[in-house]
């Protein structure tokens, strides 16, 4: 699916499939419907509106998190630029995590 | 800067300001809810709050009841309150603590009299209170006399990105003009509490912050917990909206008190606030029905719920605004939605514009607009208990 345009402020900007709060976050939030494995996703990064593309190498639900990076087994989940837990299982670009492969480090 | 500078509510006897003017059948325990609820089927313009407990309490959980019921009926929501409990020394208890308001109050008792009897005389004194407030007119009021206290529920992701944020940009821009400000979920902090410490206005008050979320790790959660608490924070539904760890939404949570205000003092359960304007924290269960009920308890007289997977949690006393930036939500369940800022995942609008739509909606809402939760006659009153009955 190919980000769309609406008009803001006069300029065209596109509407994104995925938020980065931080850029350091190496995670990032799915905020559309229906994304499938394949799509190329349109990513800003809220914290100074940059943005990038990532392509999604699986269906991912509204509001869950796809990985900006690989990451390894015992790497730091990074998003608002702070720790989320711990990679439990390895985790490459553009791929779902969740409570399949992150951890709290907490209780 | 926001042009809602004044709003419409009801003057009280001891100086505060209003937005509902109920009169309310508060009872003391249990059992006397029955007489509560037909006192309140028999007078047209109250309203019952029946509950769980209040019966074999002792030591701080019987503190926090009465705390509770005293602020219960002296929020300046309540314009008038029948309470009925079944014996006369707690009864009175709260009737004496409501009273220090100023407001019109009576208590019963049912020992002695039966529940018949009782809800005759309630309800003969409840008809004299609705014709005493009924013809109360709102006034207008500066945005200072306002109370509005937050908590979110059913939390996504979204709420970090959009409903949250707007909340704190509320608080931002409200806090430095006079209003009072609420926020808690002791627990749910968990993951965020250096930062959380840190936006306490002296290193004192953050640690007084620390004390109270530490004693809820260490007499909690260590003695209670069997592998982790991962299938309650999160939650299912949290899990469901795509949040992983607490860290994760304690960090959200957090976005909830903005950027530029710091708060001025941990508060106990429904204590109300003493240290003038400003916003504080809370020692609240970060279930949303129990923090709802003890800020109502603790003064505060609008409330704002951000919600992603949508908590349709509401208030007897208190209007409950609840704002969402998950565009399914606003698709699946719009009825439960006072302020859709969904318009922040789609970068059409910035969370200052969230901001400015929820300060409109709380106005409106002080106003005497009735709330998603209302319209939908959600009334969760639910009491925080500390421990079991003796």
């Amino acid at each position: 699916m190919g980000g769309k345009t609406n008009e803001q402020g006069g300029a065209f900007v596109k509407i994104p499939q995925l938020l980065a709060h931080h850029n350091d976050d190496n995670v990032a939030v799915v905020v559309v419907e229906g994304v499938t494995a394949g799509d190329e996703l349109f990513c800003v990064v809220t914290e100074d509106n940059s943005d990038f593309t990532i392509k999604s190498k699986n269906d991912v639900p509204i509001g869950h998190k796809i990985a900006l990076t690989n990451l390894s087994e015992g790497d730091t989940a990074i998003k608002y630029g702070y720790d989320i837990g711990k990679i439990v299982k390895a985790v490459s670009k553009g791929e779902h995590v969740h409570t399949h492969n992150l951890k709290t480090k907490r209780w | 800067m926001s042009t809602n500078t004044t709003f419409y509510g009801f003057k009280r006897e001891n100086g505060r300001v209003g937005v509902r003017n109920y009169v309310a059948i508060l009872p003391v325990d249990d059992i006397s809810n029955a007489a509560c609820e037909s006192i309140a089927a028999n007078i047209q313009g109250t309203i019952a709050l029946p509950h769980a407990y209040g019966r074999l309490q002792f030591g701080e959980d019987l503190e926090l009841h009465f705390r509770t019921m005293i602020g219960t009926g002296s929020n300046p929501n309540v314009a008038a309150c029948i309470v009925v409990g079944i014996e006369p020394g707690w009864t009175q208890k709260i009737v004496d603590g409501i009273a220090e308001t100023g407001k019109p109050v009576a208590g019963f008792s049912i020992e002695k009299n039966g529940d018949i009897a009782t809800v005759a005389m309630a309800s003969r004194q409840a008809k004299e209170f609705v014709h005493m407030t009924s013809g109360q007119q709102r006034e207008e009021h500066s945005i200072s006399d306002l109370w509005v206290a937050a908590k979110c529920g059913e939390s996504d992701t979204t709420t970090g990105l959009a409903s949250c944020p707007a909340v704190g940009n509320m608080y931002d821009k409200w806090i430095p003009e006079g209003i009072f400000g609420c926020f808690g979920e002791t627990t749910e902090i968990t993951g965020a509490e250096h930062l959380c410490a840190k936006r306490a206005i002296t290193p004192e008050i953050g640690d007084k912050f620390l004390r109270v979320w530490q004693a809820y790790q260490d007499e909690v959660v260590e003695p209670h917990k069997t592998s982790d608490l991962s299938d309650s924070q999160p939650t299912r539904g949290n899990i469901e909206g795509g949040l992983t760890t607490i860290e994760e939404k304690a960090l959200g949570n957090l976005e909830k008190i903005g950027k530029k205000i710091s708060y001025i003092d941990v508060l106990e359960p429904a204590e109300a606030p003493a240290k003038g304007p400003g916003l504080y924290f809370m020692d609240t269960s970060s279930a949303a029905a129990e923090c709802c009920t003890i800020q109502a308890a603790a003064g505060y007289v609008v409330h704002v719920f951000p919600t992603g997977q949508g908590n349709i949690i509401g208030n007897p006393i208190m209007p409950v605004v609840k704002i969402t930036g998950n565009p399914r939500t606003v698709r699946t369940m719009s009825e439960h939605v006072d302020v859709d800022v969904s318009g922040v995942v789609r970068r059409e609008m910035t969370i200052s514009e969230a901001g400015d739509a929820l300060i409109e909606m709380i106005v409106q809402t002080a106003n005497g607009r009735l709330t998603a939760a209302e319209a939908l006659g959600h009334k969760e009153f639910v009491m925080t208990k500390l421990y079991r009955s003796a």
